[in-house]
């Protein structure tokens, strides 16, 4: 598979997120968009380790492409953390306003 | 067309159909069941990537953990009638085209370059859970170790947070 | 002998301690001691000044050298004291009548508050320093410093009462007129120093330099320079500020606005008299500058009814003689005439304040009369100081006004005619003067009457010694007709003027002209002076108000209603429009419409700020398509 059918396809789904954050106004959706974009980029960084590993350069040095997929395990370990916050915020916020409408979070104007 | 041609493209399917299904659903459960999809087509995309291990964590970690996290919220607050009100069309429309035309702008760039680079397909040990552990416990250990800091001031950023007062 | 004159640089500084002490210790000395100490210092400056003029007297003339006062590349300007001939006599002059106006002052000013008096003191004092400073500076800068200085005491002491309004516009209009002169002054300075690259007397007056100088440079430089001199001393168009500096004490009249600030013109002028002898469109200017402003003047004191007024167009009147002196060439006359005038118009000036003074401070003529009997001393020298003024032989007047007459009838006879006709009006406004003032009947009130009493010996004396000195001081210049080597000023001050003699041709009139030309003046003179007398020591309040041509003179020709009306005016509506129109319109336009334009644009660009998360994001999304637009096509 050529590479730039993996950068289409992690671009797809990473737009799929931003329009969604755009037009979504539920904040548990927005933050299932976010995590979806965050996936996009995963699938790419694994794309492109495997397109090192192809390559001559890999054969020197058995991590080098190792180094990629180490780093998604690290995006996904922020993610849960992230997420487990953001959940909690997004609880606090339900629990203050009766809503997860994110409109209502215009606080930032004053 | 080979079998690996054919799993990529229903795969890609599967995965970018899901992702718009979610945005579609009103129904936020439904939302979050369909994003399970789209990480399950995202798994199958790294074992046909042989990226063994990912696919696994993947799964257990995102299509598991999170998402349950995410509909036990829905569920345990109740969110799940339609909470959004009728919403202004010319704004989805808005952000609609603006991240249609970002989608646009980047494959375009990406179509100009004259780039021809395989990926190593179905084979290749540097996503086996062997190799990722060596690396892991070896080059990465101290992250490794932060990452647990990590995940314990969240949890304990979470409870404060969540806590009823 | 040479070391003695190093002490000049002690006549100045005299006064300028006087002033120092006078104006620091002005809240904690007595009255007794300033006024010690104001006199005490300008007389020691008068000693050294006598001591000067004798070792001057004797060949000693001499360039003190101090310091550089500045030393840019080739300009070097330094801080020099020219002691000859001209500058020792006019030392004595400032000095000699200045100590007799301070002694006065220290009585006329008795009233004064200590604090004021002290005040008073210090700015007569500095006044002389700056005089002395004036006519001792070696070059144009040093004597520009004193220049600029004797204007800047002038302002202070005309606006001394300044809680009066009247005063202080006085003061500024002085201030003013001459700053307009003073300009002329600099810029002559400039273009010597340009062309010259020197402004020291002895170097610009010698004759390689004035070779360096065309006919434009010098007619230019003098122009300008007169032009100063017409501001310093109250000549056309610049001499309304004299009248009206009179708002000041009148020994401060006598000192600035009669014997000395105002002849600074007439001594710079002398003082560069090679430079005007080469220029001699510039000396046609000046001789007829002179006779307009000397026949204008004399005309509008006819009919003056305040009695320093008519002192004060009379000094103007008198300064033109001494321009149409310069003008005709005859620099030792207008140096003489200057002498004689400080002497007997300072001496009109205290007389005048001693009568104020009597009258406690009325100055309108119309309420006096009849002072004679009262005040015996002063009627008696404000006589002598009379005839002085009116030219009657023998004293002082009669000697230098007919130098000059002479020379301004060799010149041009028409000059001449002016300068008679002028000098018949002098006599007239000064015996009506003496008239309404000393004769006939008391006309003020029944108070002032009882008031009335002679003034005490502060005051008279100095009276006495002037009244000596108007009678006598002619006798200097005794002209060559009546007897031979008699004009000893004319020999003294020969070798300051020597250059000047050099290049012009000697008129010479017959003896027969010269008596006929003096027994034309004079008779004149005389016909006025006893027409003036009799007529004017009858004179009644119950005289109609002057009318047709007398209300024109009475209204000063309505110069200042012109100067108003085509100056003052038109500078004023052009200062409101820059107020109005340019100030606030344009420049808080754009001050203000700076801060509107900027908080208008804040107001809209705020709609950008939510606060809504959704939005920023949409902004974020739509600057990053921007930023890859940019970055991966363009």
């Amino acid at each position: 598979m050529d590479i730039k059918a993996y950068i289409i396809l992690s671009l797809t789904l990473f737009t799929i997120g931003i329009i969604g954050v755009l037009v979504r106004r539920n904040a548990i959706i927005i933050f299932m968009c976010i995590e979806l974009m965050l996936n996009a980029v995963n699938l790419l960084l694994v794309a492109f380790s495997k397109m090192h590993a192809a390559s001559e350069a890999a054969k020197a040095s058995p991590s080098f492409a190792s180094d990629a997929q180490i780093f998604v395990f690290f995006i996904m370990v922020v993610a849960a953390a992230e997420v487990s916050v953001g959940l909690a915020i997004i609880v606090m916020l339900y629990r203050n306003t009766h809503s997860v409408d994110v409109n209502f979070l215009n606080r930032l104007k004053n | 067309m080979n079998i690996t041609t054919i799993l990529f493209i229903l795969l890609s399917a599967m995965a970018a159909g899901s992702a718009i299904m979610m945005l579609l659903n009103k129904n936020p459960v439904k939302s979050i069941l369909w994003l399970i999809v789209v990480f399950f087509a995202i798994s199958g995309h790294y074992v046909l990537l042989n990226a063994q291990f990912l696919a696994v964590v993947n799964i257990i970690v995102y299509a598991g953990a999170i998402m349950v996290l995410f509909l036990f919220v829905v569920m345990l607050m109740n969110l799940n009638a339609d909470s959004e009100p009728a919403k202004n069309y010319r704004l989805h429309l808005i952000g609609v085209i603006s991240g249609g035309s970002l989608l646009l702008v980047l494959v375009s760039a990406l179509m100009k370059m004259e780039m021809q680079q395989p990926v190593q397909m179905k084979i290749g040990d540097a996503g086996l859970i062997a190799n990722l552990g060596r690396t892991l416990f070896t080059d990465y250990v101290v992250p490794f170790e932060i990452s647990s800091v990590l995940f314990l001031s969240a949890m304990v950023g979470a409870v404060v947070i969540g806590k009823k007062d | 002998m040479s070391n003695v004159l190093q002490i000049a640089w002690l006549i100045p500084i005299l006064p300028l301690v006087g002033f120092i002490i006078n104006g620091s210790g002005r809240n904690v000395l007595s009255k007794g001691v300033s006024g010690f100490i104001g006199s005490s210092v300008v007389l020691a400056s008068f000693l050294l000044s006598l001591y000067v003029f004798i070792q001057v007297k004797n060949g000693n003339t001499h360039v003190a050298h101090y310091f550089n006062f500045i030393n840019i590349e080739t300009l070097r300007i330094a801080f020099d004291f020219k002691i000859d001939q001209l500058s020792s006599l006019f030392l004595l002059i400032i000095t000699g009548v200045g100590f007799l106006i301070h002694v006065y002052s220290t009585s006329y000013m008795h009233d004064e508050p200590a604090k004021d008096f002290a005040k008073y003191f210090a700015y007569l004092n500095l006044f002389v320093f700056s005089m002395l400073l004036l006519v001792m500076g070696a070059n144009y800068v040093i004597m520009f410093i004193g220049w600029e200085g004797v204007g800047l005491c002038s302002y202070l002491l005309i606006g001394y009462w300044f809680k009066n309004n009247n005063y202080t516009d006085a003061a500024k209009k002085a201030f003013i007129m001459n700053r307009i002169g003073d300009l002329g002054f600099l810029l002559a300075v400039f273009w010597l120093i340009s062309k010259l690259g020197t402004v020291s007397f002895d170097e610009v007056f010698a004759a390689e330099s004035l070779k360096k100088l065309t006919t434009t440079d010098i007619t230019g430089i003098t122009l300008l320079l007169f032009l100063g001199a017409t501001g310093k001393s109250a000549q056309i168009p610049l001499y309304t500020w004299l009248p009206d500096a009179m708002a000041g004490p009148t020994p401060v009249s006598a000192l600035i606005h009669a014997a000395t600030m105002v002849t600074a013109g007439i001594y710079m002028i002398a003082r560069s008299n090679i430079l005007y002898t080469m220029a001699p469109v510039t000396l046609a200017v000046i001789a007829i500058t002179g006779i307009a402003t000397a026949v204008l003047a004399a005309s509008i004191a006819i009919y003056q009814n305040d009695i320093k007024k008519v002192l004060a167009y009379s000094t103007v009147s008198q300064l033109g003689y001494m321009f149409v002196g310069l003008g005709v060439g005859a620099y030792t006359g207008a140096v003489f005439h200057v002498m004689t005038h400080a002497f007997f118009k300072a001496l009109l000036f205290l007389g005048a304040g001693s009568v104020i003074h009597a009258m406690g401070g009325e100055q309108d003529m119309r309420n006096m009369g009849g002072l004679k009997k009262h005040m015996k001393i002063t009627h008696l020298t404000f006589l002598l100081g009379c005839l002085a003024i009116a030219g009657m032989p023998p004293f002082s007047g009669f000697f230098s006004k007919d130098e000059i007459l002479a020379a301004a009838y060799a010149n041009n006879p028409v000059l001449w005619g002016v300068g008679v006709f002028t000098a018949i009006m002098t006599a007239f406004y000064m015996f009506r003067l003496y008239g309404m003032t000393f004769l006939g009947k008391f006309r003020g009130t029944h108070e002032q009457e009882h008031h009335l009493h002679e003034s005490p010996a502060a005051i008279t004396m100095p009276l006495v010694i002037l009244a000596i000195l108007a009678v006598i001081g002619g006798l200097v210049g005794i002209p060559e007709v009546f007897m031979h080597g008699g004009h000893r000023l004319e020999t003294f001050l020969e070798p300051v003027f020597a250059q000047s003699k050099a290049i012009t041709e000697k008129h010479t009139l017959s003896h027969a002209t010269e008596y006929m030309l003096m027994a034309v003046s004079v008779g004149g003179a005389l016909v006025a002076l006893l027409f003036a007398w009799n007529r004017y020591s009858k004179y009644s309040k119950t005289e109609s108000e002057p009318a047709g041509f007398a209300k024109l003179l009475a209204n000063k020709w309505y110069v200042d209603e012109l100067y108003n009306a085509i100056i003052v005016s038109p500078l004023k509506s052009l200062a409101g429009f820059f107020n109005n129109i340019i100030e606030k319109k344009v420049i808080d336009g754009v001050v203000n419409g700076t801060g509107k334009a900027v908080n208008y644009g804040s107001r809209q660009l705020r709609y950008l700020q939510s606060g809504q998360v959704g939005a920023y994001v949409l902004l974020m999304v739509i600057g990053m398509l921007v930023l890859f637009i940019i970055q991966l096509f363009l």
